[in-house]
């Protein structure tokens, strides 16, 4: 059952990729043919994709005896998974080949970088051991992956209305968004090759309670721990170390993500001679941009009740009968309403002060980045009492 | 028709003003307790070493200093012996000292009251009831209680006999 | 009060932008009309005369009510950078701590009062504000809107209609069949259709227009029941700890409940005990080192007869239940809750009277270390007596035997030993893996024996008032929600004009899905489908 999952995960995420080929194909058939063949595949490959991942969601929550969202593995895949989701329904709503080609690569990215963390079935905790786990995590991640659609429709308007002609604030943002997602990438590279060339280096350093511990890092140390000294032989020396307060292994390991992604994207740069918006302008072109605009806009307004709903009421009752009171301002619980304080002032500012477009655009990108930072940094950065979620 | 509205609007914003500045001056400035000053105390019966009842209501229409403590806190220690001296001179004029230690041992109260010669009742709260109607924390605290039952002031942390005397003057029927 | 007649008839109070009734534009508008609030007069923007219009102006705009969330927002996200006070060790001062963990940040970020953001004054003066702003920009906005949505005639002006987003004008021939075959589909597809000198106005959907709201009424209602907390009474927030086979005053419910802990229980997960599936994350963190369970069996009593507190209580048993995590006690609006525990609490001691000499023993006693005996007969002549008892022993600055606490974490005693060979007694001083003999040599000792030891649980005492509440507004903000996002008002207005036919249609959101409903409608008739004038700027 373990093995079975796994294997449908991988074909889930093998079917994601080639998915995104045909709706790249499908970018150079004109509109006038109506729906062509290339995003016909594209949408069914997409969509046994989703089944094989529901495949694995399923025979992990039978092998497991409780539903995969215990950890960060298992939520930031199904987070993946609920943004394919996402993506089918509205695709059949729109009937926008485009959409795919921006939305498949996110879900690729999230999956990517969710099966970087310890992938066992874990046992539960106390504390995990409600059905509110169940209805909580995944009415939430629905929420975000609905939200998230409306980060590719914002992309997607960017990059098509962006200026490319001379550099300005806009492109320069634009290319900080894109070079995110490319660093993305760039930690899901460096974590395999080092992964898969078995590089262990361990450190004993000073803890910040001036405690002798040990630390394991899985890449060569740019920077190492307070105090630190290494104990493996013929492994790289850190350049500095860092004090004791900062997790040293995790700042190494952001380090070398952002590393790699310049280096990325400096070659991309180099290869196609423009901005990556501008390179990726002529995919654009032909697009509907108050279509795009609209989907952005009802993603959003789909999504924000979902959200709600799953993050903070489901949320707060949980608390309530977990956690003694229903708020309690764990790091963790302040993004969310961080969140859902974002997407409401962005729905103020779109109906009542008409931001449509461009500036909507915008907004859906940084609901998005709070969305990801909620996820990532709050998980593995700033302890609190969802923590669990880290490695 | 405009007078209307003005009315309307002074009376929305006042009741919201009003509701906010409650919770904001409740929440930040008041401190959060289950027993204040100008409540009637609480009644409890707890036995003092010796075996008897002391019990607060038979002590209608004489003052009461009622003070909380145990043997490891050394400022209520260092109050204890001015308890006790002002308690010798105050209770010929209708003040009477109940003791209420937090739930120790009786060995250990007992070898505590024989090295102060304390000469008011001591009583043990044994399952911290008393200490939870009155909502202690920490120690020491002392309630002045009136003669008619009512908690005059509460007092948190030592108190030297200067402060001991002011206060059973207070509570002097 | 001024009014403003519009040429239709209809008088219109100032400030208003699109008659309420014909829809005729009273000022000057662009090209497309901006059908936010049907061009309604917002109240606040029209008077501003005394000091109360202009505060309530000031919240009535939602670039203010925009503001206060942002900077909430940015608010919130600082409280995130360093932990809260609530989540630092009880047991350092928070000025200490700060600093030494965050260096000089940190201090700054307890100097700045950071430490406790989210229950300072102005943290709640903000969520307050944004309350305010809640109420007078929903007052200000849904008075107005219900009259224009409420005054609207079914012929309206052709300027109205030709700035319409969606528009077509075409010469139509007049087709009754025609006419009625759109007025069945429109019907068929959930519009209400009213028809007035053969034109049309055909709605669906209205009450969408209520949605932000009734959302806005739940959360007032939410906030109230924040609020609400801090009136006394409302809200006990408690927590006890209790020792395995002892009955204990539940605190915080004036005496009434008692409870008793039948028995503590740590589970963790072990390798041997677990399914396949589960081995390798239990290798990964080591077996036996995830937590499985904590429980505290309890049994709650209520008290009978009135409460005087101390009093021996006479107790009437309700009920039994296993206290886990994620599933609290309730009875009578209280919830008990695990949250700690304290694994192995020494119970008693015991130990033998000891030859020093020959090790013999002349009798064991075990002391109770909560409640330990002044005198202990061992017969014989052979007796104990207990002179001090100190539960958590340290010397403290005078090098005195003192206690930290009433807690048996580190007991010592000092005894006083009869023996017929010692009339007037051996004085010891007996602590763990300690002895002193302040009086010189003595011929016997207590010679520890055993000790006996059982677990405490800390439980959390809760009952809140204010939670029915808090899930009325909950449950009301949702449904204003969906009802806002998920539906939307549609309105399609056919305006016969001599010979040409006016057709124009609105809706507040999904204008792709609108389009689509309008092709279906007017396929197959001699009506112009309405063109998206919006098209034409990009």
């Amino acid at each position: 059952m373990v093995q079975l999952s796994s294997t449908l995960l991988y074909v889930a995420f093998v079917l994601y990729l080639v998915a995104t080929l045909f709706f790249g194909g499908a970018i150079r058939v004109k509109k006038k043919e109506g729906v062509d063949r290339w995003a016909t595949i594209g949408i069914f490959v997409t969509i046994v994709g989703f089944i094989a991942q529901l495949g694995y969601f399923i025979t992990r929550w039978i092998a497991a005896g409780h539903a995969p969202v215990s950890n960060l593995f298992e939520f930031t895949t199904f987070f993946g998974m609920m943004i394919v989701g996402a993506f089918i329904v509205i695709y059949f709503i729109y009937k926008t080949s485009l959409l795919g080609l921006f939305t498949l690569p996110i879900a690729i990215l999230v999956i990517a970088y969710a099966s970087m963390f310890p992938r066992e079935i874990s046992p539960l905790i106390p504390a995990l051991q409600s059905h509110w786990l169940h209805i909580h995590v995944i009415t939430a991640a629905a929420g975000e992956a609905i939200l998230a659609i409306s980060f590719a429709a914002g992309l997607i308007y960017l990059i098509r209305v962006v200026d490319q002609s001379k550099p300005s604030k806009r492109t320069f943002w634009l290319e900080f968004v894109l070079f995110f997602l490319i660093s993305t990438l760039g930690f899901v590279i460096v974590t395999t090759s080092f992964r898969v060339a078995g590089y262990e280096a361990t450190f004993e350093w000073i803890d910040k309670n001036g405690k002798q511990d040990e630390m394991v890092y899985h890449m060569p140390a740019l920077v190492g721990p307070h105090e630190g000294v290494l104990k493996t032989e013929e492994r790289m020396k850190p350049l500095v170390d860092m004090p004791a307060i900062i997790n040293a292994r995790k700042l190494n390991t952001v380090i070398w993500s952002l590393f790699s992604g310049l280096a990325l994207y400096g070659l991309l740069r180099l290869l196609l001679r423009k901005r990556i918006a501008a390179a990726l302008q002529p995919l654009v072109k032909n697009v509907n941009l108050d279509l795009v605009d609209e989907i952005g806009y009802r993603s959003v307004a789909i999504g924000f009740p979902v959200f709600t709903l799953g993050a903070l009421i489901f949320a707060m009752i949980w608390a309530q009968i977990a956690w003694t009171r229903f708020w309690g301002w764990d790091p963790k619980e302040v993004w969310a309403l961080i969140t859902w304080l974002f997407y409401a002032a962005f729905l103020h500012l779109r109906l009542s002060k008409g931001w449509h477009g461009e500036r909507s655009a915008w907004l859906a990108v940084i609901g998005f980045a709070i969305i990801m930072f909620n996820l990532v940094a709050v998980n593995l950065v700033i302890a609190g009492l969802h923590s669990y979620a880290g490695s | 028709m405009k007078e209307k509205r003005f009315w309307l609007r002074t009376v929305i914003l006042a009741i919201m003003l009003a509701a906010i500045g409650y919770t904001i001056y409740s929440n930040v400035f008041v401190e959060k307790k289950a027993i204040q000053v100008g409540d009637s105390a609480p009644d409890f019966v707890l036995t003092d070493l010796n075996g008897n009842k002391i019990q607060l209501s038979d002590y209608r229409g004489k003052g009461v200093f009622l003070n909380f403590w145990g043997t490891w806190c050394k400022p209520c220690e260092k109050e204890m012996p001015h308890i006790n001296s002002q308690y010798n001179v105050y209770k010929n004029e209708g003040v009477e000292v109940i003791a209420v230690n937090v739930g120790e041992a009786k060995v250990t109260v007992q070898t505590f009251v024989d090295r102060f010669q304390l000469t008011f009742p001591v009583v043990i709260d044994q399952q911290d009831q008393v200490m939870n109607a009155y909502d202690i924390n920490p120690l020491p605290t002392t309630f002045l209680i009136d003669k008619d039952g009512k908690i005059v002031d509460i007092i948190t942390g030592t108190m030297t006999e200067e402060d001991v005397k002011k206060y059973m003057e207070r509570i002097k029927p | 009060m001024e009014q403003v007649k519009c040429e239709c008839g209809h008088v219109n109070p100032i400030g208003t932008v699109l008659c309420e009734a014909c829809g005729k534009p009273l000022e000057e508008v662009p090209a497309l009309l901006d059908m936010r609030y049907e061009g309604s007069a917002r109240r606040s923007q029209t008077y501003n005369k005394t000091i109360i219009d202009k505060i309530w102006n000031f919240f009535s705009s939602v670039k203010v009510g925009v503001w206060l969330i942002v900077i909430t927002l940015v608010a919130s996200a600082i409280g995130t950078i360093y932990p809260q006070q609530m989540y630092i060790p009880p047991t350092v001062s928070p000025a200490e701590y700060y600093e030494q963990q965050y260096g000089l940040l940190g201090k700054w970020y307890y100097a700045l009062g950071f430490h406790d953001l989210y229950s300072s004054w102005w943290y709640m003066l903000l969520i307050a504000l944004i309350g305010v702003s809640l109420v007078i920009c929903s007052l200000d906005r849904v008075v107005p809107l219900y009259r224009a949505l409420n005054n609207q005639r079914v012929t309206r002006n052709e300027q109205f209609l030709q700035r319409q987003r969606l528009f077509s004008r075409a010469k139509v021939k007049h087709d009754e069949t025609a006419f009625r075959n759109v007025v069945d589909k429109l019907t068929k597809r959930g519009y209400r259709v009213r028809e007035e000198n053969g034109n049309i106005l055909a709605e669906k959907g209205r009450f969408s227009r209520w949605g932000p709201y009734v959302n806005h009424i739940g959360l007032i209602i939410f906030l109230i029941g924040a609020m609400l907390r801090f009136v006394p009474g409302m809200y006990v927030d408690e927590s006890m700890w209790i020792r395995e086979g002892e009955i204990k005053e539940i605190p915080g419910t004036n005496g009434k409940y008692f409870l008793e802990n039948k028995k503590f229980i740590f589970e963790v997960y072990e390798k041997e005990k677990e399914k396949e599936a589960f081995q390798a994350a239990i290798d990964r963190v080591g077996s036996g080192m995830m937590a499985k369970n904590y429980q505290t069996d309890v049994v709650l009593y209520e008290r009978v007869g009135p409460v005087v507190a101390g009093e021996e209580p006479k107790l009437k048993k309700i009920k039994s239940f296993s206290i886990r995590v994620n599933e609290p006690l309730k009875h009578d609006h209280y919830a008990l809750y695990q949250v700690d525990f304290k694994l192995d609490e020494l119970k008693s001691m015991s130990f033998h009277f000891t030859d020093k000499e020959t090790n013999k023993s002349f009798g064991t006693i075990t002391v109770d270390l909560i409640q330990p005996e002044k005198e202990y007969d061992l017969g014989n002549g052979y007796k104990v007596q207990l002179l001090s008892y100190f539960p958590d022993f340290y010397f403290d600055e005078n090098g005195n035997p003192n206690t930290r606490s009433k807690v048996p974490n580190n007991p010592a005693f000092v005894f006083k030993m009869f023996a017929p060979d010692r009339p007037k007694g051996e004085v010891s001083f007996t602590a763990i893996r300690q002895t002193i003999e302040p009086l010189g040599n003595n011929k016997y000792k207590m010679a520890f024996a055993n000790i006996e030891t059982r677990n405490v649980s800390a439980l959390t005492v809760r009952r809140d008032f204010t939670l029915w509440i808090l899930g009325v507004g909950g449950a009301i903000f949702m449904i204003g929600l969906i009802q806002g996002m998920y539906w939307n008002h549609r309105r399609v207005w056919i305006r016969r004009m001599n010979d040409e036919v006016l057709v124009a249609a609105h809706t507040n959101k999904n204008w792709f899905g609108l389009k689509k409903e309008l092709e279906g409608i007017f396929k197959d008739t001699p009506f112009v489908m309405p063109i998206d004038q919006a098209d034409k700027r990009s």
